[in-house]
């Protein structure tokens, strides 16, 4: 069986890649993830705010209180040397995880608006990456902004990315597009070489006690893969971009189901969060059972064997709702 | 000669030569020298290395007798080695200055004089400090401005090296320590060449060392020591001439020529004035103007003040010289003169006996000025030379103050200025928050190193905290700038803040043309009309070029939120016409680029953004010829206040302090409670807000608050029927309330910082939007009238008795009235809801010693003094002794307080007939251990006095003067981590150890919090603070701990935010324990780097995540049979990194090195886990046998 994909024109040696989230943040998990066989690795996100806001906070820390009190003219040691940020770090620890691993390793920018945080892409880019996935999920709260405004916003910043980088480019995208399709076609032409399907946004929650919203991690379970299978699905067939499924994927029949919907890769994080970094290992092994039970030869193979256009039911992923009368009716 | 300058301070100029030529500096934070210590410290982490290669050592010490101790080692063992202080300081070296000039041991202390605390404690200039060594056999080097003293660090290096004699090198605490100018820098050529490698190596071999062993330090008996004494003379006298070489050679390097005594002045002048430091600057520069106008004037400045010269002295003055003053900044009281003035008359004198006056014996006359920074201008200096040109001239004057009592003060006119239309002159008035310091630091900068021009700034900020005002005074010119003084008339005067306007003679300095440049919310078409009467008749007199621009709105549209920094410095140079405008914009841009360049793009562009929309925004004013204003300056004082707060506090506020004369400043330092009630400052841009309909009645946002401007009450209905519009009231919650008792919370808006620490501790939520609470910040100018009626209409409502609140609960307590309020601390301080907890809590009976630091600052900073007493007339009684002694000065109270007491009762005993037998054996068996106890007894010994007043006994008048000690006095000792941790260790264990009735409350910041962030033993792992810039790599002290070793030492940490109960708790319990009792308090505070108005948050999230513990450790239960330690808080439920990582202090080290971070985090959270474990282990002994033992 050979397992070996491409996504964003990258080699991979098998379709299992570990998704954002705490445990890509932390050098000796994604050796351990190595180790377990995973086949590439996205590091945890660098925010814009980080970027942006991050030092502004510093900053307005240090001087705060500052040149007030002749006694207490500053709070702080000197403070001109600070010249790394976390944004810093994040690059060096990139630069790090480069030279400590043999992987694919994706860095990852979470931001929507235009400014100079874009151009850590190039920071990345020269700190060794191998392609960058960008997420730009963006809550609208203004009732004014239309979608147009929105979704241009989003492809500016594809745009200002692409113009920074040579990377190759995923873009994690969200199912709340009126039509996902299109915004895929659209991130494409903009320059995204692939998409991450889908983005799933951090959980709100009431705390009664507190009488305050909250957010709290969002881990999914196999539960949550049918959208990602929809979509994939579509997309495979309707947009020439590499797919990753993302969200849902917990175990090698998920893994299964997301290729044959014609995704590239999947991206897993929620599953090795709760199962530990072994759990790849795990899933190689019972994908590579399963398949050989089944005589597949090749993860290209099962591709979009069962895309929208490859599929014997397309209903099953066009209709939103379940009609037995289509069902049983026969023209 | 070296082409490099640079625009910097003296304390910089200073550092900058230190470090490149010592290789161990041992130092102790102490304003205004702790600067070079930082420095120093700065450098050695950067790696900067010294002239021979090697990055020398800083190490911070827990007090200046240790700094001083740990130089004497180093240099015994022989490394080049240095220490930088001031003031107290420098007296506590003292003793390790005779040691070192007696071992002949070279090295230079370098000192940024300042005050001494006598009546008083002044952190400002003056050479009290350094006159107070003159004995200790260290020669004493002045230098009277920044290039000086960056050259004087110098010399006196190579200077001592080759005498062997120490060198104390000192300039001006502030006037040249603070000020920016622009001088010369040495370069590194020049350092090696001044300093001679050979006598490095020769100060080395005396080092004490196994491999060539032998004994210094022995104890000498009658027979030798007096020899010992005399055998150093020798070298003393040959110090002059050694300094002479060294300048010369200096002079050879550099082309700067110095002098011992360098004169400077007409050739054939009569009048002289002699004088050391920066004085002597204003004094050169005065007679240069003077001589143009034909005057005989000089000036002589003193280079070398110990040894003194007669020979250079006497060869230094003109034969014409007829008459001199000698000006010394200090005083001795009791004394025939001041040192320089003894030393110029006896240097005459002997010359003139020993027939080397080549010049007629002049008169001699000698006058103070200057102390703690006071202004000394060319209109004093003028008024000395036209003293001297008398026949009979005044001798040992006093000049710059109103010496009405014993007429010491000379007259001056105060209009008299040197013209100089070469030096641009420029006035900046600014709030300490909205960064006009800053700015205008950056503004010398770039001129100063981008221009061919001088430039000198000098920054005065006021006595307080929070909303502190700012004054910068900003000098530019062709010629190297002398004025050591404030600027008097200036051509630029920018007012930063509109409300200055009503509360300040902003304009009073302003040159007639001058350009004003005003920061001011109101439109352009209503700017006029806006203005104070005073202010828009100054602009029409003078004939102002006015100027104005919305600063706030302009940084609120460029994403500076309030900081008008950039702006304001835009304008300048847009208007001032100093450089060319285009040029200007370009290098503040740069200076941008500079700034934040490394930092963030974003920081870049937000700037430059400020800057553009600054030019677009500013616009100049046309003036109408008339005024139309009916706008008053405020009163600077508001209440019932009497004729003392009228005729000096209000003087010293309004800024006309200087123009008090002796006879109205209190002449033993004791000063009248309880005035900041009248000086209703307005800093609070939001104020608080109460919403009676939410409130749950808990009081926690009086518990909380800084300032003591919430409070609450609860009345009967009818004291409420003329209550002003708006006052808000809501029947009252409680068992111990009536059915008509209403409860109500009100603010006093013009005391309140606007923190808001109040809105964020309060717990009940607007059932309908739960963005509002039952407290909620609201701008504060549309409230200012209507709450401060309400407020007015409060405080004259009737307090509830004390008698029927339970103090041990927390809503109760918060009815008791503080008497600590409106202090300077900052807006949202950690500190100050601790200590007017106390005041509420036991304030009637209180006696305060308090440890220099923040707490002394805020309590007793004049011009007004926050705690105050009780409408009975009781309240506590305050004192700061110093930074080094809290301790035992506290016990000191107890100690006179218990013999006073025990004098009494043995009287009481003594004269039973006279008291009764039943009343003194009430008083004498009488219990105080709570409220009621001591009130019983207070009426006793009221009863007592009226019988006393009638007694004839011989001893009544003996007993009534101690009668009131027989009512339990509370001793409190109050100081920071600082002084408890670190300077006074010694002492307060001492105290501890003495078993004595004393009450300690530490209020642990974490840092030195009033010199600035210093770290102390209490910093926590991982935290940056100087003197650990890269994040303090130890544990923290377990103060506690040590004092739980005791075993009889009431022992508690307390975090308000954690668990307020508990603090009340440890609070009374502590008060309560007949014996020493400890409370160490988590103290949030504006030096860790976050919003204080979370300060109560973070506090909770210090103790569930174990790295603050609360506890409480009774030895009163030991007695009962109970295990005295009680374990308040629960087993860590947060990280250490979740509390961490919402501060700056911690924050920073990720930003300069991830890895140490890590490490840091991982270090303090094992200690944190482990400090659990071991307290509760605490609670697992078992003490049920030691009540039968003890008993």
């Amino acid at each position: 069986m050979n397992l070996s994909t491409t996504y964003l024109g990258l080699d991979f040696k098998n379709p299992l890649i570990a998704g954002a989230s705490p445990l890509t943040g932390n050098i000796d998990k994604i050796k351990e993830l190595e180790d377990a066989g995973i086949a590439g690795v996205v590091l945890h996100s660098l925010f814009e705010e980080q970027i942006n806001h991050d030092l502004h906070a510093v900053d307005h820390f240090l001087f705060q209180g500052s040149d007030s009190f002749a006694e207490s003219l500053s709070y702080f040691p000197d403070s001109d040397h600070l010249e790394s940020s976390e944004s810093e770090h994040y690059l060096e620890d990139l630069a790090e995880i480069k030279r400590s691993t043999d992987i694919p390793i994706i860095a990852s920018l979470n931001g929507v608006s235009s400014g100079g945080w874009i151009k850590y892409a190039k920071k990345i880019q020269e700190a060794g990456a191998d392609a960058l996935e960008l997420n730009i999920t963006y809550i609208p709260t203004n009732p004014m902004q239309d979608a147009m405004q929105i979704e241009n916003m989003y492809i500016k910043v594809v745009e200002d990315i692409k113009a920074n980088t040579t990377l190759p480019l995923a873009v994690k995208m969200n199912p709340y597009f009126t039509n996902p399709a299109q915004m895929a076609n659209r991130f494409k032409d903009a320059g995204a070489n692939g998409l991450v399907v889908f983005d799933s946004p951090v959980k709100v929650d009431i705390d009664l006690d507190e009488l305050s919203p909250v957010q709290s991690a969002c881990l999914t379970s196999s539960s949550n893969i049918s959208e990602t299978l929809r979509w994939c699905a579509i997309l495979h067939s309707t947009v020439d971009i590499s797919l990753a499924a993302s969200t849902g994927v917990h175990d090698a029949k998920d893994v299964l189901k997301a290729v044959m919907s014609g995704a590239d890769v999947t991206q897993m994080a929620s599953a090795l969060l709760k199962n530990g970094t072994g759990h790849v290992q795990a899933i190689l092994g019972e994908l590579v059972e399963w398949a050989e039970e089944k005589e597949y030869v090749s993860i290209e193979q099962m591709k979009g064997s069962i895309s929208l256009d490859h599929c014997d039911n397309k209903a099953a992923y066009e209709r939103a709702n379940y009609m037995r009368a289509l069902l049983t009716y026969r023209f | 000669m070296s082409k490099y300058t640079a625009t910097i301070d003296g304390n910089e100029a200073v550092a900058r030569i230190a470090h490149k030529i010592n290789e161990v500096i041992a130092i102790y934070p102490i304003t205004p020298s702790s600067v070079m210590g930082e420095l120093s410290d700065t450098y050695s982490t950067q790696g900067e290395k010294n002239i021979f290669g090697t990055v020398p050592d800083v190490t911070e010490m827990q007090s200046e007798g240790g700094a001083s101790g740990a130089v004497h080692g180093s240099l015994q063992s022989g490394a080049l080695t240095t220490t930088f202080t001031a003031s107290q300081g420098l007296l506590l070296m003292i003793p390790n200055m005779y040691k070192i000039a007696g071992e002949l041991t070279s090295t230079v202390f370098h000192v940024a004089s300042r005050s001494l605390a006598a009546q008083a404690l002044s952190i400002f200039g003056d050479h009290q400090d350094v006159m107070g060594v003159r004995q200790t056999g260290f020669a004493l080097m002045p230098s009277g401005s920044v290039q000086e003293a960056h050259d004087f660090a110098l010399i006196s290096q190579a200077a001592t090296l080759r005498s062997r004699i120490p060198f104390l090198h000192f300039f001006d605490g502030f006037r040249t320590s603070h000020e920016v100018n622009k001088i010369n820098l040495l370069s590194e050529d020049v350092l090696k060449a001044m300093i001679d490698e050979e006598l490095v190596y020769a100060h080395r071999s005396r080092a004490l060392t196994p491999d060539n062993p032998f004994i210094r330090g022995t104890s000498q008996n009658p027979d030798v020591y007096f020899q010992g004494r005399e055998s150093v003379n020798s070298y003393y006298l040959k110090v002059p001439s050694l300094l002479q070489e060294e300048m010369d050679k200096f002079e050879t390097l550099t082309g700067r020529r110095y002098k011992l005594f360098d004169y400077v002045g007409e050739k054939d002048a009569e009048r002289i004035i002699v004088l050391m430091g920066s004085g002597a600057e204003a004094v050169d520069e005065s007679v240069e103007y003077l001589g143009k106008m034909g005057a005989k004037v000089g000036v002589l400045k003193v280079r070398l003040a110990l040894p003194f010269s007669i020979e250079h002295f006497i060869a230094a003055l003109p034969i014409t010289t007829r008459s001199i003053a000698v000006l010394d900044r200090t005083k001795e009281s009791g004394s025939l003169g001041e040192p320089l003035y003894h030393d110029v008359f006896m240097a005459l004198s002997e010359a003139d006996n020993e027939g080397r006056l080549n010049f007629k014996m002049p008169k001699l006359i000698g006058g103070r000025y200057g102390l703690s920074s006071k202004e000394f201008t060319p209109a004093m200096i003028k008024s000395i030379f036209d003293e001297l040109g008398k026949e009979k001239p005044k001798n040992h004057f006093t000049i710059g103050i109103n010496d009405d009592v014993t007429h010491t003060s000379l007259d001056y006119d105060e209009d008299f200025i040197v013209e100089d239309s070469e030096t641009y002159e420029a006035i900046f008035f600014g709030f300490g928050s909205d960064g006009t310091v800053g700015a205008n630091k950056n503004s010398i900068k770039i001129i100063g190193q981008e221009t061919d021009n001088y430039a000198q700034g000098y920054f005065v900020y006021d006595s307080n905290k929070s909303g502190s005002v700012t004054t910068s005074h900003l000098r530019f010119g062709p010629k190297p700038i002398r004025s050591s003084y404030l600027i008097q008339k200036a051509d630029f005067v920018a007012c930063h803040q509109s409300v200055f306007l009503e509360k300040f003679e902003i304009l009073l300095h302003a040159k007639e043309g001058a350009i004003f440049l005003l920061n001011t919310p109101f439109p352009k078409e209503l700017l006029w009309s806006k203005l104070p009467k005073d202010v828009q008749k100054e602009i029409i007199d003078k004939k102002l070029n006015f100027f104005a621009i919305d600063a706030a709105k302009v940084a609120k549209e460029s994403g500076m939120g309030r900081r008008i920094n950039t702006i304001m410095q835009t304008c300048f140079f847009a208007i001032s016409g100093i450089l060319d405008k285009e040029d200007a914009i370009e290098k503040i841009k740069h200076s941008i680029d500079k700034t934040y360049g490394k930092k963030s793009e974003a920081l870049v562009t937000m700037n430059y953004k400020a800057v553009d929309n600054a030019l677009e925004n500013l616009y100049e004013v046309e003036v109408p010829n008339e005024i139309n204003s009916n706008i008053a300056m405020q009163a600077s004082v508001k209440g019932d206040y009497n004729d003392f707060v009228e005729n000096v506090t209000k003087k010293i506020i309004e800024g006309h302090g200087n123009e008090l004369p002796v006879s109205m400043i209190p002449n033993d330092g004791t000063w009248q409670s309880g005035t900041t009630q009248y000086a209703k400052r307005n800093v609070g841009l939001e104020v608080p807000v109460w919403d009676a309909d939410v409130c749950i009645q808990c009081n926690k946002c009086v518990l909380v608050c800084p300032h003591s401007v919430i409070r609450s009450n609860v009345v009967e209905e009818s004291y409420l029927t003329n209550a002003p519009d708006g006052f808000s009231f809501i029947k009252a919650k409680g068992k111990s309330f009536e059915e008509n008792e209403n409860f109500m919370i009100s603010v006093s808006v013009e005391d309140c910082t606007g923190c808001a620490l109040c809105v964020e501790v309060c717990p009940a939520k607007n059932k309908s939007q739960t963005n509002l609470k039952a407290i909620n910040m609201q701008e504060q100018l549309p409230l200012r009238e209507s709450g401060s009626a309400q407020w007015e209409f409060f405080t004259k409502l009737p307090l509830i008795e004390r008698s029927k609140l339970s103090h041990d609960k927390v809503k109760e307590s918060q009815f008791l009235e503080p008497l600590f309020e409106f202090s300077g601390a900052c807006p949202g301080c950690g500190e100050t809801p601790y200590v007017k907890l106390a005041s509420q809590l036991f304030g009637d009976r209180m006696i305060i010693a308090n440890a220099t630091g923040c707490s002394s600052i805020y309590g007793g900073n004049l011009p007004t003094t926050p705690w105050k007493k009780n409408l009975e007339g009781k309240g506590p009684a305050w004192s700061n002794s110093l930074f080094e002694d809290n301790a035992e000065f506290g016990l000191g109270f107890r100690l006179a307080i218990d013999k006073h007491e025990t004098q009494a009762k043995e009287l009481v005993n003594e004269l039973k007939e006279v008291i009764g037998e039943e009343l003194s054996e009430d008083i004498l068996s009488a219990v105080q251990h709570d409220e009621s106890d001591i009130y019983s007894q207070r009426e006793r010994v009221e009863t007592l006095k009226e019988k006393l007043q009638n007694s004839t006994h011989p001893h009544a008048k003996r007993l009534l003067s101690l009668a009131d000690y027989l009512s339990k006095k509370s001793v409190w000792i109050m100081g920071g981590d600082g002084w408890a941790y670190d300077i006074d260790y010694g002492g307060l264990d001492h105290v501890m150890a003495s078993g004595n009735n004393v009450n300690i409350l530490v209020l642990d910041t974490q840092v030195y919090s009033n010199t600035g962030g210093q770290q102390s033993k209490a910093t926590f792992t991982g935290a940056v603070a100087k003197f650990a810039a890269g994040g303090k790599a130890g544990l923290p002290k377990d103060l506690a701990m040590m004092a739980i070793a005791y075993g009889n030492v009431y022992v508690s940490r307390v975090a308000m935010g954690a668990d307020d109960t508990q603090t009340l708790k440890a609070f009374i319990e502590a008060e309560k324990y007949d014996g020493p009792s400890i409370i160490i308090a988590y103290s949030h505070c504006i030096a860790h780097g976050y919003d204080l108005k979370h300060g109560m948050s973070q506090q909770k999230l210090a103790v569930q995540s174990g790295i603050w513990p609360t506890f409480r450790y009774n030895p009163d239960l030991e007695k009962e049979g109970l295990n005295p330690m009680i374990v308040d808080y629960k087993k860590p439920t947060k990280s250490v990194k979740e509390f961490m990582y919402n501060e700056t202090r911690f924050k920073m080290v990720e930003k300069m090195n991830a890895n140490d971070a890590r490490a840091f985090i991982s270090t303090a959270q094992k200690h944190a886990d482990e400090q659990y474990k071991k307290y509760t282990n605490l609670t697992n002994i078992d003490y049920s046998h030691e009540a039968g033992e003890k008993k």
